[in-house]
């Protein structure tokens, strides 16, 4: 198992990641997690919010909040491009709690689509960045 | 009075060294955001050109789109024209070269009976447009300097829903591309809807390379994909257009304030030659008058009575002429 692939993050801003990696997982619209390993079959996925982890050849994890974007896998070369993506080490965490309960209290009075992306972007942030949730 | 116009030349040449001061330091602040923003241009390269790679690898694999942004439509009545200028002037020609630009194309379609819509990002456009009557259908401002990609996503929202409401036909983009620091050239590139050749005539260096293409798995279906991959990239167009715009704007300014401080240095220069010549004038004038004055009372004493001798009698009577 020492076969690696080529993973990139990619906002418009900067390419937040890029090396080798065994294993990346990360959440697409309305189908779950899905992993991908070296040599998967070329995938095109639109993503959603998530707590992406990219699992590196030295056994660490990268942890990225990616909210929402594509996926593209082709000749063993995995990029993920999204219009906003963070690294675990550039999250507020205190931010992303207060925006956690901001959401939450506005969603226990009525449902609003506003509300439930702004509280699924904090959860992936909180995951992305150890926090227990 | 030499004295005079010595003080008046002092004063030009201090308030133009102070001027020269302002345009060197604005040079200087210019220069080194053109470094910025350059970088700022390269790192939106690999988001724009992995994009565009994937519309083309969903485009070959036979993602069909209802997406009007796709289609585009038979008949171009309307066109939107999303012009990208500065803030702030004091950078040259650079904002009446995209006016000039989107004008000549607005008087186009006037002329050819067809409709415009402008949408404006910067705020030197704004006043121009709206000053002379034009159209102005949304204004953007305030972050020429460094866009980021919000603001793009701001702009590409607004013209995509006039695009949707069917109040348009068609987007163009006129802005200014940074090549190098030392040529940008104003540019119209047409944004939607999306055509092969508008998806290849990006910013990013298109992608040469046709991957296998084909064979893909596509999670959810290629059609949904498209449909929420199409507005992305409309918003990855902009922003690649708004940080070429802001490299371009810096250099520009550069440009400008460069030239601005070399003439008020010749200018400087000169006044000094002329402040000097009237300053030598005036000693000049002030020993002539001293030498003028010591000879004659040098020599006033001993031909007093001689004048006075050849005027008549006194001179009061000569004095008594004068006045009448």
């Amino acid at each position: 198992m020492s076969a690696t692939m080529k993973v990139e993050v990619v906002s418009p801003e900067a390419v937040l990641y890029s090396g080798e990696a065994t294993m990346v997982i990360t959440r697409t619209l309305g189908g779950g997690e899905i992993a991908f390993q070296p040599g998967h079959a070329a995938f095109l996925g639109a993503l959603t919010q998530s707590h992406t982890r990219v699992f590196l050849a030295d056994g660490s994890t990268e942890d990225i909040a990616v909210h929402g974007g594509f996926v593209e896998v082709s000749s063993n070369k995995v990029s993920i491009l999204s219009d906003t993506a963070e690294i675990a080490s550039q999250i507020d965490v205190d931010r992303a709690r207060a925006a956690k309960e901001r959401a939450e209290s506005q969603l226990r009075g009525e449902h609003d689509a506003n509300a439930v992306a702004a509280l699924g972007r904090a959860n992936a942030r909180l995951s992305a960045a150890g926090v227990q949730v | 009075m030499a004295g005079g116009q010595e003080r008046i030349l002092r004063g030009r040449i201090k308030s133009m060294q102070a001027t020269k001061k302002i345009t060197r330091a604005m040079e200087l602040i210019a220069g080194s955001r053109i470094v910025k923003a350059q970088q700022r241009v390269q790192a939106a390269v690999p988001y724009s050109e992995q994009i565009t790679e994937v519309v083309k690898d969903l485009a070959a694999a036979g993602g069909s789109s209802d997406s009007p942004l796709l289609l585009g439509r038979d008949e171009i009545r309307t066109t939107c024209y999303v012009v990208i200028s500065a803030d702030r002037g004091l950078c040259g020609g650079y904002n009446a070269g995209v006016q000039r630009a989107a004008e000549g194309e607005i008087k186009a379609d006037t002329l050819g009976g067809k409709d415009y819509r402008i949408v404006t990002a910067g705020r030197k456009a704004e006043g121009y447009f709206k000053f002379r009557n034009y159209n102005v259908a949304a204004s953007f401002g305030g972050f020429s300097d460094s866009p980021s990609y919000d603001n793009a996503r701001d702009i590409a929202q607004a013209a995509v829903a006039m695009y949707e409401s069917g109040e348009v036909d068609r987007i163009e983009l006129v802005y200014t591309r940074f090549i190098t620091p030392g040529s940008q050239e104003v540019v119209l590139r047409p944004l939607v809807p999306l055509t092969t050749e508008a998806i290849q005539g990006g910013d990013g260096k298109a992608g040469s390379t046709d991957g296998s293409g084909g064979d893909y798995e596509f999670e959810p279906d290629p059609s949904t994909i498209l449909d929420t991959l199409i507005p992305r990239y409309v918003e990855a167009r902009v922003y690649a257009a708004l940080l070429n715009a802001a490299a371009s704007e810096h250099a520009f300014r550069q440009r400008a304030m460069k030239s601005a401080t070399d003439n008020a240095e010749e200018l400087i220069n000169n006044l000094s030659i002329v402040m000097n010549r009237a300053r030598q004038d005036a000693i000049t004038t002030e020993i002539m008058e001293i030498v003028g004055g010591a000879e004659a009372l040098g020599s006033g004493k001993s031909s007093t009575a001689q004048y006075v001798d050849l005027l008549g009698e006194s001179p009061v009577p000569a004095a008594q002429h004068g006045d009448n």
